[in-house]
């Protein structure tokens, strides 16, 4: 058994019109190698589920996309994702703007095959009125409450940055916080991962270093070897955000044109350069962790 | 416990911030901005040990962690709390946080999210709603607002309730509305609460200098002053000397324009 894959065949998978969800968070362990690649490709109309970071604003830029659902689109530092603000204010994609409470039970329901999860959470809110799909439900006991009934996110695929996976598909994921990778591994059809190390088999003989596995290897269909592939996002402990890069990003998005600008600049060619293009591997690897 | 001569504003809103959690329950509390984060450190080195803080990423600890820039400082882990475990902590109730919303209004209602009446294509892209919908029907919020004026705390409602507000009309027919737990509401000019008659907005305590005639004209609603409407306390020399350990590089003096002081010259 060899899941190992390249860039290409896994966006090669890939379809017109599919959901696709990223793990990771804002700024932190996108799977940006992918991204890239998806951004090369003819793929359009896609719907996109995140807590989105520059995955969403490059991708929505690009014309990508045709609706987004996600809790947030921030760039932690840049408080606002500056081509998802850009996209929003044109009014060019649909959204399910979600309470990130909300986008956890979503994929959980469909981690699980239910149709909903109740909650209260978005009950008040404009979180009901932008959303018209939504229903509520009355809970069967006596206590009679009305609910939110949030219904399940459903993903064909989902595509998640590791620091290590091995030929089998196992994956470790290292870091202070796993945060809902696993639930966006277990929402979709398909899972495909880029990682940092990529080896023959995990051996490890230490089980707290094997806690890190936040997802089995059957849910992983494919394993891409893309070292500091979440540049410019950050992957503990191997290198932070890259706070310049993302900045000169985000000037970008005010200026007329600027999403070719960025993508000719960066990202047109093929990902072997881009490490170079963006200042070369030293530097990436030497990118701290931010202070906060 | 010797009174201060001299203080920003900026502290004595720290201060101010720190009552929120006096007598507070074993609960997390998130202080979100840089005076929310130091109030709460406040709070915890003073008169509420009890509460839960993390380091402002996922990992618990005892001892508050100074903003900026850290140098020798190691900050000691007790505990964790990934996002996980925060939705866990959100939806038990178990926390207290303080928030920024660009509009209140005066059902209390909070938005983070957009500018404008057309939310499919906003004037203005804010945040998104991000937690606070689940935050404010789940656990006690309070607000700090550090520039109080009619474009926030506004006239009509907010242009999306990203937190949920006193306000029935939002909720499905036949439904029971879940009233929201408003903590206080710190701003530049004085403390408030939502505990007037039907959940109306009070203002409890008004800062050195400032009239209730002054507030009233920079709000959009009508706000009741409470009986005997005091003066917001100075922050202590005890209390300067924890905020300036906390703030070292003194990123408090940035937050108000002008860093005016405590005390109307």
């Amino acid at each position: 058994m060899n899941k190992e894959m390249s860039l290409g065949a896994v966006v090669n998978e890939l379809r017109d019109g599919m959901t696709i969800g990223f793990g990771g968070w804002g700024p932190r362990r996108k799977p940006m190698a992918l991204v890239r690649e998806i951004l090369r490709s003819d793929l359009k109309d896609l719907t996109v589920v995140a807590y989105g970071g520059p995955e969403i604003g490059m991708l929505c830029a690009a014309g990508k996309v045709k609706r987004a659902i996600y809790g947030f689109v921030s760039l932690d530092f840049i408080p606002i994702e500056p081509f998802f603000k850009k996209t929003r204010q044109e009014g060019v994609v649909e959204v399910n703007e979600l309470d990130e409470g909300l986008l956890l039970l979503g994929l959980q329901a469909a981690g699980h095959r239910i149709p909903f999860i109740p909650t209260r959470v978005g009950l008040g809110s404009d979180v009901m009125s932008y959303n018209p799909n939504f229903k509520t439900v009355k809970s069967p006991y006596e206590d009679g409450e009305t609910l939110l009934a949030m219904p399940a996110i459903k993903l064909d695929v989902a595509l998640i940055h590791v620091s290590q996976a091995d030929r089998l598909g196992n994956t470790l994921t290292d870091g202070p916080d796993p945060l809902f990778d696993g639930l966006m591994a277990r929402a979709a059809d398909r899972c495909f991962v880029s990682t940092e190390k990529l080896v023959d088999r995990l051996e490890y003989t230490d089980r707290n270093q094997a806690k890190n596995n936040l997802f089995e290897r059957s849910l992983v269909k494919g394993v891409v070897h893309a070292p500091l592939g979440a540049h410019p996002t950050a992957t503990h402990y191997d290198y932070g955000w890259d706070a310049e890069h993302l900045k000169e990003y985000g000037t970008f998005a005010a200026e007329e044109n600027g999403w070719q600008k960025y993508f000719d600049k960066y990202v047109a060619g093929s990902e072997d350069g881009y490490i170079e293009r963006v200042g070369g591997a030293d530097r990436v690897r030497s990118l701290p962790h931010p202070v906060l | 416990m010797t009174t201060a001569t001299e203080f920003t504003l900026a502290e004595l809103l720290v201060v101010a911030c720190a009552e929120a959690w006096r007598d507070s329950e074993e609960w997390l509390v998130t202080g979100i901005g840089p005076l929310p984060r130091l109030a709460a450190g406040l709070a915890k080195l003073t008169f509420a040990p009890q509460i839960l803080m993390t380091d402002g990423e996922c990992m618990l600890i005892e001892e508050p962690i100074p903003l900026g820039p850290r140098g020798d400082y190691q900050p000691k882990f007790s505990g964790w709390m990934p996002y996980s475990r925060v939705f866990d902590t959100v939806w038990s109730g178990k926390r207290h946080a303080m928030v920024t919303p660009v509009q209140v209004d005066r059902y209390a209602q909070g938005n983070i999210a957009a500018l404008g009446g057309d939310f499919r294509k906003p004037k203005t892209q804010l945040l998104g709603v991000r937690g606070f919908p689940g935050n404010s029907i789940s656990h006690r919020n309070s607000m700090f607002l550090p520039s109080h004026t009619k474009r926030t705390f506004i006239e009509g409602e907010v242009d999306v309730v990203a937190s949920v507000g006193f306000n029935e009309k939002r909720w499905p027919e036949g439904t029971k509305p879940i009233m929201p737990d408003i903590g206080i509401v710190v701003t530049n000019l004085c403390v408030m609460d939502f505990k007037g008659p039907n959940n109306s907005a009070r203002v409890i305590s008004l800062h050195p200098g400032v009239t209730f005639e002054e507030v009233q004209a920079e709000t959009g609603f009508p706000l009741i002053a409470i009986d005997n409407l005091s003066t917001t306390p100075a922050p202590t020399e005890e209390q300067l000397a924890i905020i300036r350990k906390l703030d070292p590089h003194n990123i408090r003096a940035t937050i108000l324009k002008g860093n005016p002081p405590g005390v109307r010259a």
